[in-house]
């Protein structure tokens, strides 16, 4: 598989990631560079393989659903390039 | 008297008990000593109000005749962990004036035992990188020189500002991550030791994470008794982190210097790789010769999923990275740049924060995550990293620990790979152990013909690091120590 520049263009939204038109043909390149690569995998027989989920054999650790942390709002807002009475602060999202 | 920042930690530590000096005397000597060396780039932040501030306490203690086992000793920390109050950005841009309200689990435990923070180190951006190129805050410079030559070479990556400080003396040693490599690609690089330890050893908890399911933290030291001497403090079970495991922590020191007689070394035969060149061969011969001089027992065994390992590793990593570095928005913490709107505030923040190798990463892993691809890409990928566990887990019946070379070549010049995927291959022999969850430790072998450190990795059971030491220390012993001749 290989991404075309109206893909390169729709992955970089996505990822929320400004990409000027002139990087467009660069950035084409490499991607499909480096997916051509990772295409060799498509050798491997993987029919009844369980992809892996945990590499360590362990139980999930689980502990009681009570608040163990917080009150210090502002520790949490303290690094935030704009913040206002310890709310975080974006442009208009509703109008 | 032999200048203090000479001394490994297990000497500063005898030192320091015996009162031959004070830890303050041994701190402005590493003071003194990152001041000389800032042409390496090694450190983005130095911190020497807190480290004096740190080594008085650490005295106060000493006095008593109290202290921790790492009480006194001056440690560098990679830039991927919080630190409160002081510069964390994962040498990235977006994480611009980042300074954590909190304190990473791994370096608290290095703190509670004593140690002395010296400053925070440089690494590739987001720990993506196996030169410290990537880095926003530089290249770092090896101190490590071809035989008869000024050129600069790298250090490796990602932890490269760790080796090359460990390396060149300006800290006793240092923290590092490894998610693919980042400990032992540096660590071969610099002549120095790195242990990756197994998943779950130490807790990722306030280390900027990069892949979740691969990322490690570890110790890159001088030699083999450092580092056991580090990751003793450094690994704990942390509640804060449900992927640490349950499992107590031994005295890793302990094993060093006992006998490897009878222990079975496996060599895969899958790890001989075309175009590797022949001295990293003849040392992986040479390393196993050296064993089998002090009675281990070689054992040739297969490792068939291999050569699957990287290409699998550039699906899952950089997916986990993707939805990782999602939170990186202009909203909670670091850089932002103004847009239209919140969209294009986002956009603007990220193509302005993250340096070019990130924004290809989570590229990648955002076009494998999204609809319609993801069972092709990445369940295909954790099918075959499946498959490359199985092969341990079977070669485990044969033998104790794996011995492989740590790197395809030893460290190359800045500018020297611009092709991603060539600079992929440095961690062609490093990325198995991440993708099976296993522990690996690279340790110095001998010089290339050009005068180059190179590594042997040794790869163990699941929490086994024990025997990674006990043999690591073998090699040790009959290759002899190496040291970056000062040019600084």
């Amino acid at each position: 598989m290989s991404v075309d520049q109206k893909t390169v263009r729709r992955i970089a939204h996505l990822a929320r990631i400004k990409v000027s038109e002139a990087d467009v043909p660069r950035l084409e390149g490499e991607l499909n560079s480096i997916l051509h690569w990772i295409e060799q995998l498509n050798e491997v027989n993987v029919e009844g393989v369980e992809p892996l989920t945990s590499v360590v054999a362990m139980k999930m650790k689980k502990r009681a659903d009570v608040v163990t942390d917080g009150n210090y709002p502002q520790d949490v807002t303290r690094n935030a390039p704009a913040a206002e009475d310890e709310f975080f602060m974006v442009p208009k999202v509703v109008e | 008297m032999t200048s203090l920042t000479s001394l490994t930690i297990s000497a500063a530590r005898d030192g320091l008990k015996k009162k031959s000096f004070s830890a303050r005397e041994l701190t402005d000597a590493y003071l003194g000593a990152m001041e000389k060396a800032r042409i390496l780039n090694a450190y983005v932040v130095e911190t020497p109000d807190q480290a004096r501030a740190m080594a008085a306490a650490s005295d106060a203690r000493l006095a008593k005749g109290e202290g921790g086992s790492l009480e006194g000793i001056p440690l560098g920390i990679k830039d991927l962990f919080a630190t409160k109050g002081v510069h964390t950005q994962a040498a990235s841009h977006v994480l611009d004036g980042f300074k954590p309200t909190y304190e990473s689990t791994v370096t608290s435990n290095l703190w509670r035992d004593g140690a002395v923070m010296l400053g925070k180190l440089n690494m590739d951006e987001f720990a993506m990188g196996s030169s410290n190129e990537t880095s926003y805050y530089g290249n770092v410079i090896n101190p490590w020189r071809r035989r008869n030559s000024n050129a600069a070479l790298v250090p490796g990556g990602s932890s490269g500002g760790s080796a090359s400080a460990v390396a060149a003396h300006i800290c006793a040693g240092a923290t590092a991550t490894d998610t693919g490599g980042s400990i032992r690609q540096p660590a071969a690089f610099t002549g120095t030791v790195g242990i990756k330890p197994t998943y779950g050893r130490c807790s990722r908890w306030g280390v900027v994470a990069f892949a979740s399911s691969l990322d490690q933290a570890g110790p890159i030291a001088r030699d083999v008794r450092d580092a056991a001497i580090l990751l003793k403090s450094m690994a704990s079970v942390d509640p804060k982190d449900t992927t640490s495991v349950d499992h107590p922590v031994p005295d890793y020191e302990a094993v060093i210097g006992k006998p490897i007689k009878g222990l079975r070394v496996g060599i895969p035969r899958e790890y001989r790789v075309d175009g590797t060149p022949a001295e990293i061969d003849a040392l992986w011969d040479k390393g196993a010769k050296w064993l089998k001089e002090q009675g281990a027992e070689i054992v040739e065994i297969s490792l068939p999923h291999t050569k699957y390992a990287l290409p699998a590793y550039y699906i899952v990593a950089p997916a986990e990275a993707s939805s990782n570095l999602a939170r990186y928005d202009g909203v909670r913490y670091g850089l932002r740049v103004p847009g239209d709107d919140i969209v294009s505030m986002y956009e603007n923040t990220r193509a302005a924060g993250f340096g070019r190798e990130v924004q290809r990463r989570v590229m990648i892993g955002t076009y494998v995550l999204s609809a319609g691809y993801y069972d092709a890409y990445y369940v295909r990928a954790q099918k075959v990293r499946t498959l490359i566990k199985q092969d341990f887990d079977k070669a485990w019946d044969k033998v104790d620990v794996v011995l492989t070379p740590a790197t395809p070549s030893p460290a190359f010049a800045p500018g020297e790979i611009t092709d991603p995927v060539q600079m992929y291959l440095n961690d062609i022999f490093t990325v198995t152990v991440n993708m099976a969850g296993l522990p690996g430790i690279s340790v110095p072998g001998g010089l290339s013909e050009q005068g180059l450190p190179m590594g042997l990795q040794l790869i163990g059971k699941p929490f086994d690091e024990g025997t990674l030491f006990q043999v690591g220390h073998a090699i040790e012993e009959a290759a002899g120590k190496f040291e970056a001749p000062k040019w600084w």
